[in-house]
């Protein structure tokens, strides 16, 4: 009796350790970046940093603005988001509703490939097919241009297409399952009405799977933002104006590039480009918290 | 049972609130280990000296004692050395620390040679907190650093080469010129007398030691308009191959026959023209100490020795980059 007792107390301690690890993990990460990343806040000014245009933390009167880069980062995500979710939610419906099981099967494990693929080779074939396909494009449209500057197609466009392929099997995972979640009796109850399948499935099926769908595009909308690898490869890395033809950096990028060769305040501003990424990612976090609990809060 | 979750709830936490307390006390506490490594290597030179002096006295009580101590140096860097050599810093320098250290553990099998490719800044970082015996730098040291202690030990040369992509036809440019390509002042290399297409204009991200170097050199500093900022050497090269039209600086050892090397005001970019001084574009590579040469430890001038002896000499040349005269 008492020997297990001993067992038992000791495999809750065990549990209890590794349970904490995790919230060690976070909260040391989060106590580090905030203290990290607000040091360069005093030093540089709130205004100038978050709300400057200009980068140029080499030179002989540093300017530390990051306005550019955030609004590349918004955007770049934004845009991708927007193409790649009606993709996503229609490959979802697809998936669920209209494919055989054969078909369906083919088409999920193309999907399930493309969430393993990892995020250099999205860069790699970016650099390599999309960037001179984007050069071509720039040539066409700005010939002649004597104020564009010409990127070779590293450019925000091929960014956005790049993010948007990456977040298709987050959103069309999640969309899946929860479109297949949705009662039987609700789409028998619509089809008995009269209605077509595909009005059933557009009135009745997605805004009854509303919330999984709202949680893949927010999982989507944090895989884009936090991705540095792939945008590193194709963006070009100058600090821009986030225009579609222009080379831009963002968030992400901006710590992978420069922190290797970066000293003094440049390094701490870096550190609070982090923290603005690490606080982005938060409030992603707490929407799909939000999300999630209006969802269980509907069932 | 609840009171003993509750209490390893605050026993943990109070854990979670030590570990961060170490990370503050780690980077505060770096110049002062970096001091006591400095004591430990004073003592080691002045015990060794003190030997020296002892068993000299037996011989010749008169001998300069400089004389002395380079015998003693020379005497301790036989077979019998052993430890571990820790270099950190540019990445530019990644194909001569290569070489270097792979001939150099060839010839002292007990030393092992350890190098990180951090970035200059970074390498002197860790040199001047104590953590890296030497810290690379492909640019000369800033007052910041050496106010730090770090000296200056300048082992080789390198020579940035302007490339250009391979269908392009301008072979020469002027250093004006390139300036102005550069600032965005010339846009299409038909004004230069090539053909009609528009200049992309690569370079590296703020903070490289090339780009530093190259912008120092050119006197474009903080005036360039890049259209691309890569974050690598190899970037770069793969970069301009690939892009019409495309315009880059990289190491001159680096150069492959992927890109055309372009000539600066009529002088190509070779080892010799860059010797005689005549091309514009070249920079130390440097392998910075933590005060000078003859105060650091057996290993570190040890390994200072391989560099300067013909051996040293020889992987350097091979690798495409120059000697200090």
């Amino acid at each position: 009796m008492n020997r297990k007792k001993v067992i038992e107390k000791i495999a809750q301690i065990i549990f209890l350790v590794c349970a904490v690890i995790a919230i060690l993990a976070v909260c040391s990460i989060t106590v580090y970046m905030f203290w990290k990343g607000t040091s360069a806040l005093s030093k540089v000014g709130v205004p100038e940093l978050l709300f400057g245009t200009v980068w140029k933390p080499t030179a002989a009167e540093p300017q530390y603005g990051i306005a550019y880069i955030i609004l590349a980062s918004i955007v770049g995500t934004g845009l991708a988001v927007a193409a790649g979710v009606p993709i996503g939610l229609l490959t979802a419906v697809f998936l669920s509703e209209i494919a055989d099981k054969r078909l369906s099967g083919i088409v999920s494990g193309a999907v399930e490939l493309l969430a393993a693929i990892p995020s250099v080779i999205y860069g790699l074939i970016g650099m390599m097919i999309l960037n001179p396909l984007m050069y071509k494009l720039e040539k066409m449209i700005f010939a002649g241009s004597k104020t564009h500057q010409f990127t070779g197609g590293a450019n925000l466009l091929s960014a956005i297409i790049v993010l948007a392929i990456m977040i298709l099997p987050t959103v069309i995972s999640v969309s899946t399952s929860s479109l297949k979640a949705v009662t039987q009796s609700l789409r028998s109850a619509s089809l008995a009405l009269g209605a077509t399948k595909i009005q059933t499935i557009f009135k009745v099926v997605i805004p009854a799977a509303k919330s999984g769908i709202l949680t893949g595009i927010v999982l989507g909308i944090g895989r884009a933002l936090g991705e540095a690898m792939a945008i590193n490869m194709v963006a070009g890395g100058s600090v821009n104006i986030p225009l579609p033809f222009n080379s831009v950096r963002t968030l992400t990028t901006q710590i992978v590039s420069e922190m290797g060769y970066a000293e003094g305040i440049h390094r701490q501003v870096l550190f609070t480009v982090g923290l603005v990424l690490y606080i982005f990612i938060m409030i992603i976090n707490f929407m799909l918290l939000r999300v999630r609990k209006r969802g269980t809060a509907n069932d | 049972m609840k009171k003993k979750f509750l209490a390893g709830m605050m026993v943990t936490g109070l854990m979670a609130m030590s570990l961060t307390g170490c990370g503050n006390s780690q980077t505060t506490a770096a110049p002062q280990a970096n001091a006591t490594t400095d004591n430990n290597a004073a003592a080691d030179n002045n015990t060794s000296a003190d030997n020296n002096a002892a068993a000299d006295s037996n011989a010749s009580a008169e001998a300069g004692s400089e004389d002395k101590a380079e015998a003693e140096v020379k005497e301790t860097t036989g077979e019998n050395l052993s430890g571990t050599l820790t270099l950190a810093g540019s990445t530019s320098m990644e194909k001569l620390c290569e070489a270097l250290s792979e001939s150099f553990m060839e010839a002292y099998p007990d030393i092992t040679v350890t190098v990180e490719y951090t970035g200059s800044g970074a390498g002197l970082e860790s040199l001047t907190a104590g953590s890296v015996d030497i810290g690379n730098s492909s640019r000369h040291l800033k007052d910041s650093e050496v106010e730090k202690g770090a000296v200056e030990n300048v082992v080789a040369i390198d020579g940035i080469a302007v490339i250009a992509n391979k269908d392009n036809s301008v072979t020469n440019v002027s250093s004006e010129d390139l300036a102005k390509i550069y600032k965005g002042e010339v846009t299409n290399w038909s004004e230069l007398g090539g053909t009609d297409e528009a200049i992309v204009v690569i370079g590296r991200e703020a903070g490289s030691g090339t780009r530093d170097a190259f912008e120092e050199l050119l006197e474009v500093s903080d005036a360039c308009n890049y259209a691309q900022e890569l974050d690598s050497t190899g970037a770069v090269l793969a970069k301009t191959a690939s892009t019409p039209g495309a315009i880059g600086y990289v190491s001159l050892d680096v150069v492959d026959d992927t890109v055309i090397a372009l000539s600066l005001d009529d002088v190509a970019p070779t080892e010799e023209n860059i010797l005689a001084g005549d091309y514009l574009l070249s920079r130390p590579f440097v392998m910075a100490t933590n005060g000078e040469l003859s105060a650091q430890s057996d290993l570190v001038k040890t390994w200072f020795e391989y560099i300067n002896s013909e051996e040293g000499k020889n992987v350097i040349s091979s690798i495409g980059l120059i000697l200090p005269q």
